[in-house]
């Protein structure tokens, strides 16, 4: 008997977790099925760098084919992985994590958040999340019976975090703050003067911070700060970064936490029963990536930088007007003078001009009234768009 | 390095204001900065690739590898420059290894080029022998490549 004549005597949704029935599908999802079905669509919506990754990283991870590196790996991850992470971070930050104590190599940052999450929250415990911000805090912290605290940052603060925000959010049950900078979707950063004041609300604190470091590498303005960094915070701070964004490596699925030893411990626990280790050939590729981190990244973010402002300069042309995000590759424009929804405003615009968007709202409710607009496209392609757009907001003039 | 010479070098169809906003210079100076590197003989012209191929065009192209004789009088340079003169080359280059100089040639028909060759080319005092090799098929050419756009295949997160 096949699953379909099995059917009618199962009752999934009985059978189903009702927290994970309960979880929404992600908002961005929707726009790249719809997009996916028309012909002639041009998208600024992709949230991946459209650079390939170096070839040098990617003859590495050949190399390490041919050479038979096809078995697991430590659960941590390889050992000279883990120190080139460790070298990276006390050369680039000062911060000194210890290779076999400190540091896991995840699949993607994306497993190193969930970890991180699963390790710390039990059913009750509330996480204080900043949005519009990635899509997936909200729906793991809620996989562990976790209660998500919202705070919504605002247009007119840049979309950084205040401490006040923090500290009117925090009770007697907050046990995690998720800190997302660079941030995804809006391009917010936060210097050392914004951290200094999250760090004062915190320091007194038992509450755990993750910060989630994955664009790091590409900041605009100046160099990135992580919150680790500032007096007493290292011991607090469960730091995310990966190989995705920074060297242009999504599909390889390489990321990695940098904890205190107590919380790594159970972290990695978690990892060697769901994971085991991380992709063997991503790891000997990421060592090739350290090897040179400046050399590999600094073109790349020279040419965002550029798309940056050219985009930037667009859409405040267009009246769809945007503070200058300085990271990340995306900008968050406002479409609030169109009268528009942003889901109205994203679909009309892929009808009309065949352009895709991503809308606010897929980062959080106070998303309305924004547009996620990404920059990984090539000169060529963000004219198109631009000219596209130009077009479309004619009927709002 | 010049950021306006490297965007360029990508895209000369990049306006001045383009120019302008992505090197965060204002219109004025990228003008004057453009100005000054055409003056310069630094920028040495602007021009389209262009796939002939796909169009009505029958030009073939040739690569032709030249050995040649200095004397006191006549160099490397003067050779060289002489061959650059004839309308029908495109580019001369001087060359490290078996021959010494390189030039692309341009005609209608082989048979244009070949009589360019033993014509023109063939017949200068310098020169003391050439191999003409034809392009058949351009892969890539001024780092722009010359086979489909690959489809982008982003976007499956």
């Amino acid at each position: 008997m096949n699953a379909a004549a099995n059917e009618g005597f199962m009752d999934y949704q009985k059978l189903l977790n009702q927290t994970v029935q309960e979880i929404k599908p992600s908002g961005i999802r929707k726009y790249f099925d719809l997009a996916h079905q028309m012909k002639d669509v041009i998208s600024l919506g992709v949230g991946e760098p459209d650079f390939a990754t170096p070839w040098e990283i990617r003859q590495a991870g050949i190399d390490s084919l041919k050479e038979r590196k096809t078995w697991y790996t430590a659960n941590r991850g390889l050992e000279k992985l883990c120190c080139a992470i460790s070298k990276y971070y006390m050369e680039r930050f000062g911060l000194c994590y210890a290779p076999n104590a400190e540091i896991m190599v995840t699949v993607g940052g994306s497993e190193a958040l969930d970890l991180a999450i699963r390790a710390l929250i039990s059913p009750g415990d509330e996480v204080i999340i900043p949005q519009p911000s990635f899509v997936c805090y909200e729906p793991i912290t809620r996989l562990c019976g976790g209660v998500p605290v919202i705070i919504e940052t605002k247009a007119e603060d840049s979309f950084k975090l205040r401490a006040k925000d923090l500290a009117a959010a925090i009770t007697e049950k907050t046990k995690l703050l998720v800190l997302p900078f660079p941030a995804n979707p809006t391009g917010a950063v936060m210097r050392k003067e914004d951290l200094e004041e999250i760090a004062e609300v915190l320091r007194e604190k038992e509450i755990m911070i993750l910060s989630d470091e994955i664009y790091c590498e590409l900041t605009y303005g100046s160099p990135h700060v992580s919150i680790a960094q500032l007096e007493g915070m290292q011991e607090k701070t469960i730091l995310v970064g990966g190989f995705s964004k920074s060297f242009a490596m999504t599909g390889w699925r390489l990321g990695y936490a940098l904890a205190p030893e107590a919380v790594l411990k159970q972290m990695l626990k978690i990892h060697q029963f769901a994971i085991m280790s991380s992709p063997t050939t991503s790891q000997y590729a990421a060592i090739k990536a350290m090897s040179d981190y400046e050399g590999y990244i600094a073109p790349m973010r020279e040419e965002y930088d550029r798309r940056r402002r050219l985009i930037v300069e667009g859409f405040n042309r267009l009246g769809l007007t945007c503070f200058q995000p300085e990271g990340a590759f995306y900008i968050f424009p406002s479409i609030k003078k169109t009268g528009l929804t942003s889901e109205e405003f994203c679909q009309k615009l892929l009808q009309e001009e065949r352009l895709a968007l991503v809308p606010g709202t897929a980062f959080g409710d106070c998303g309305e009234g924004y547009v996620r607009v990404s920059y990984a496209y090539s000169l060529k392609h963000i004219t198109q768009a631009l000219e596209r757009l130009e077009k479309f907001m004619k009927q709002f003039d | 390095m010049n950021q306006i010479l490297n965007l360029l070098a990508e895209d000369a169809s990049l306006s001045i204001h383009q120019l302008a906003v992505m090197t965060g210079k204002s219109e004025e100076e990228v003008k004057k900065e453009k100005e000054m590197l055409e003056e310069a003989g630094i920028i040495k012209g602007y021009r389209a690739v262009i796939d002939w191929d796909k169009t009505e065009k029958e030009d073939v192209t040739a690569l032709i590898e030249i050995r040649v004789s200095p004397k006191a009088h006549l160099g490397f340079d003067e050779i060289a420059r002489q061959i650059a003169s004839f309308e029908e080359v495109e580019s001369v280059f001087l060359m490290s290894g078996s021959f010494d100089l390189c030039a692309t040639v341009v005609g209608k028909s082989l048979k244009e080029v070949a009589f360019f060759v033993s014509g023109k080319l063939g017949v200068m005092d310098s020169v003391l022998s050439c191999a003409t090799h034809f392009i058949l098929k351009k892969y890539k050419d001024s780092g722009i490549s010359f086979g489909d756009e690959p489809e982008d295949e982003r976007g499956r997160e």
